[in-house]
């Protein structure tokens, strides 16, 4: 394998683990606001018991989501070299204002959170677990303002042999930003709702603290239907945009070869892979793709080929068309999913306005199993997205070829690969392990917070 | 207004702020075995940095971001430069931050005592690593004309870079004894103390086998200001001894590893990164910055952020100023 094949596999595998926390640390600290105003509110000790039982859940998650994230950073310098060179006067700039801006809020008011109960009011405290959401919630906005910037670069000029910014404006406008951000946390609302439903779903089985845990899934389903229904009408409006931009990612995205109108979407594809021009496309629905790409019935995709022949005119010879399957494959894995999750949130629904949620011996048992179903949904995700760049790293301006580190050789990357696999694989299993633990545990018992005092020092979870 | 300048430092500042504040987790996590000897004695040293330590570590995570943003070239040359280096400090923070949260969230000996080895080991391998290879820019690497590292692992493993690492790791020790004094009640307290007493002196020692040594390094045979102050502070914390003068003597040890950590970024200036090979290969703020505008940009940023958040940062140290006592173990969450 080349340096380029390894640097790609280990930057995959770092993103896609790191990414199995984020969604669930930006939905849960969301939906663990949500439970604390609702004892800020209403008094209500049994708000109190579930605040700290899916805090507990949460702040498990964010330990690994924290580490890992320290990779990321680590990792455009360390294994891309030639791509912080190229785009560190523009891609920089996001990467520092996420810090300076979310991670030191996220951070220091999580500290504020877990140890401030009795030690600050509990107006102040209820503030800042409001600001460990709002800090993650921020800290998405401007790494997808950096990756989009990545897919549809603006904002910038090419000098010096690389590229320098000429408007942060325009980078944070970056229509693609927008909603690609959007998408990304209704997904993580939707994860976070997901895990919260399954983890109640789970009680409400066993008949362990039912009347509380039916009030968090009826919590996480409100979260649920909307949010995968927006999930879906948002990806499909990113979808247009990146027509617009990255048509070659669509077109693979659809194993669309030749270019049509209208366009037809395949529901499953038999072969493609291995550039086979001519699956077998099993149930195709007239018109469906034209809209989905171009909001227009009649609208125009372009095929791989005629997009493949018109960038050798432009950018020279090379093979411009992605892994066809993995495209494929990951949109449909991305949205079925989604398309799951949003039947079965509606199935939760009509179970609450029956009043049966708590009998439905079925849907508590699947909703449990659904848990995974978010985990498909975001891998797919971002698989989608980022492997239908390629060949590029900076979408018409630099190949992923071009962006590796000249100093570092295959075998020093072979070693990362295998140390941060094999440390995640540990790191996995333990923070499973404590998740489940936790997630079975019976609620904790009333323990009332005290009123701040002077006197009183912070109580200490270690 | 020279925004180069202004960035190289605020860079100086992040990485001495992170040493500064992280530098006592650092030194409270391997200590923690030491002055406690009970689990609740170690919950207790552990609990003394509880709510601190994450918001601490963003200094790192914004020191190496604000490279990358400000002076790419370097970001990018030191990152791929030190990798191996690198690697094992990433699996070190990993370990180590995993090993805060999750150390009590079981009752069990064993899972207490293995994450205890862990969170020592990884609270003693970061400060190393990192002085390794931040001496390793002072006292340079082979690089060449294109700004490309041209060495291998010997390289990244000089003595002047060791000595460095060994230096901030002893320091950080330090900080985080003297950090256990003033945060944390007896028995634990008492240990912190006599820890102190033992490590301020091989602290001094190492300092001013430092100061010289950088010096030596340099030109001239007047070090600046930046380093006497680092030799100030840990001269001060030999001598500063005794329960009532537990906060200064904090100050003095934050001077003492702030300082140390300052003087490499004081004496590389205007060079970030020097080349062994020839000085004109040097990575210079020059010749690797990002543009005015970018800059710019960012200078507003930090503007507007840095304040805020030592505001915020500074007010948490406040809620969490009381010293903490064997009572206020366990319960939590």
């Amino acid at each position: 394998m080349s340096t380029v094949d390894l640097d790609r596999f280990q930057f995959g595998m770092t993103s896609i683990y790191h990414f199995l926390f984020v969604p669930v640390t930006i939905g849960l600290a969301v939906l663990t606001a949500v439970l604390h105003t609702a004892w800020y509110r209403r008094r209500d000790d049994g708000y109190l018991r579930l605040t700290r039982f899916f805090g507990t859940l949460l702040v498990i998650n964010i330990a690994v989501g924290v580490v890992t994230g320290l990779v990321q950073e680590f990792q455009f310098g360390m294994n891309w070299a030639d791509y912080s060179r190229f785009v560190g006067d523009v891609f920089g700039a996001p990467l520092a204002i996420e810090g300076l801006a979310a991670f030191f809020l996220e951070s220091t008011f999580l500290g504020l959170w877990l140890f401030g109960w009795g030690r600050l009011s509990p107006r102040v405290h209820l503030v800042t677990i409001w600001m460990v959401a709002f800090g993650a919630l921020l800290s998405a906005a401007f790494i997808m303002a950096a990756n989009s910037w990545m897919q549809h670069p603006v904002g910038y000029q090419l000098s010096d042999g690389r590229a320098e910014l000429t408007s942060i404006g325009a980078v944070l406008t970056n229509p693609v930003f927008l909603w690609a951000y959007t998408h990304v946390v209704l997904a993580s609302l939707v994860t976070g709702a997901t895990v919260m439903l399954a983890v109640s779903a789970w009680h409400l089985l066993r008949r362990s603290d039912a009347d509380l845990f039916g009030r968090t899934a009826r919590i996480s389903l409100a979260v649920l239907i909307p949010g995968a229904l927006a999930a879906m009408i948002i990806g499909s409006e990113l979808g247009v945009v990146v027509t617009k931009y990255q048509p070659m990612k669509i077109a693979a995205s659809e194993a669309q070869w030749q270019t049509c109108q209208p366009c037809s979407f395949s529901l499953f594809q038999i072969g493609g892979g291995n550039r086979d021009e001519t699956p077998t496309k099993v149930i195709q629905i007239p018109h469906l793709l034209s809209l989905l790409a171009t909001n227009h019935w009649n609208g125009q995709v372009q095929g791989l080929n005629d997009l493949n022949a018109q960038y050798q005119q432009q950018y020279g010879p090379n093979d411009y068309v992605p892994n066809v399957f993995v495209q494929y494959w990951s949109m449909r894995s991305m949205a079925y999913t989604a398309g799951l999750l949003f039947l079965l949130a509606l199935w939760g629904g009509w179970l609450l306005r029956r009043k049966r949620i708590f009998e439905s011996r079925w849907f508590n048992r699947l909703a449990i199993w659904a848990v995974l179903l978010p985990f498909v949904m975001n891998t797919a995700g971002w698989m989608l997205t980022e492997n239908g760049r390629q060949p590029w790293i900076v979408q018409g301006l630099m190949r992923t070829s071009d962006g590796t580190s000249p100093s570092v050789g295959t075998a020093t990357v072979v070693t990362s690969i295998v140390t941060f696999g094999a440390l995640y694989v540990v790191l996995g299993v333990v923070a499973w392990g404590l998740m489940v633990r936790y997630a079975r545990r019976p609620l904790g018992p009333v323990e009332p917070v005290a009123e701040p005092d002077e006197r009183r020092p912070q109580v200490a979870t270690y | 207004m020279d925004f180069a300048l202004v960035w190289f430092t605020l860079v100086t500042l992040l990485w001495t702020g992170f040493f500064v504040l992280e530098g006592f987790d650092f030194g409270v996590g391997m200590l923690h075995g030491l002055v406690g000897r009970t689990d609740a004695e170690r919950g207790l040293a552990i609990g003394s940095v509880g709510p601190l330590w994450d918001g601490n570590e963003v200094w790192l995570i914004v020191a190496g971001a604000s490279m990358f943003a400000a002076f790419p070239g370097w970001y990018a040359t030191m990152f791929s430069a030190f990798y191996p280096a690198l690697i094992l400090l990433l699996v070190a923070l990993i370990v180590r931050g995993v090993a805060f949260e999750y150390r009590g969230h079981r009752d069990s000996p064993r899972w207490r005592r293995n994450w205890s080895i862990l969170l020592t080991a990884g609270s003693l391998l970061a400060p190393l690593l990192i002085g390794v290879a931040l001496g390793g820019l002072l006292r340079g690497v082979p690089i060449d004309s294109s700004q490309e590292f041209t060495g291998g692992l010997v390289d990244l493993l000089t003595p002047y870079g060791l000595y460095v690492g060994l230096t901030v790791t002893v320091l950080a020790a330090l900080h985080g004894s003297t950090f256990l004094a003033l945060k944390v009640d007896d028995p634990v307290r008492a240990r912190a103390h006599v820890l102190s007493r033992v490590l301020a002196p091989v602290a001094a020692a190492l300092v001013l086998g430092f100061v010289v040594w950088t010096q030596s390094l340099a030109s001239g045979w007047f070090p600046g200001v930046v380093p006497i102050l680092a030799a100030v502070g840990v001269i001060a914390a030999v001598v500063l001894v005794g329960p009532r003068r537990e906060a200064w003597r904090f100050v003095a040890t934050a001077v003492a590893l702030g300082g140390t950590v300052a003087t490499l970024f004081v004496q590389l200036y205007p060079r970030v990164m020097v080349s062994s090979t020839n000085s004109a290969f040097d990575l210079t703020v020059q010749n690797t910055s990002s543009s005015p505008y970018a800059l710019k940009v960012m200078t507003v940023v930090a503007a507007v952020f840095l304040p805020l958040v030592l505001l915020y940062q500074g007010w948490s140290y406040y809620v969490f100023r009381r010293r903490l006592t064997l009572a206020d173990v366990g319960g939590g969450l």
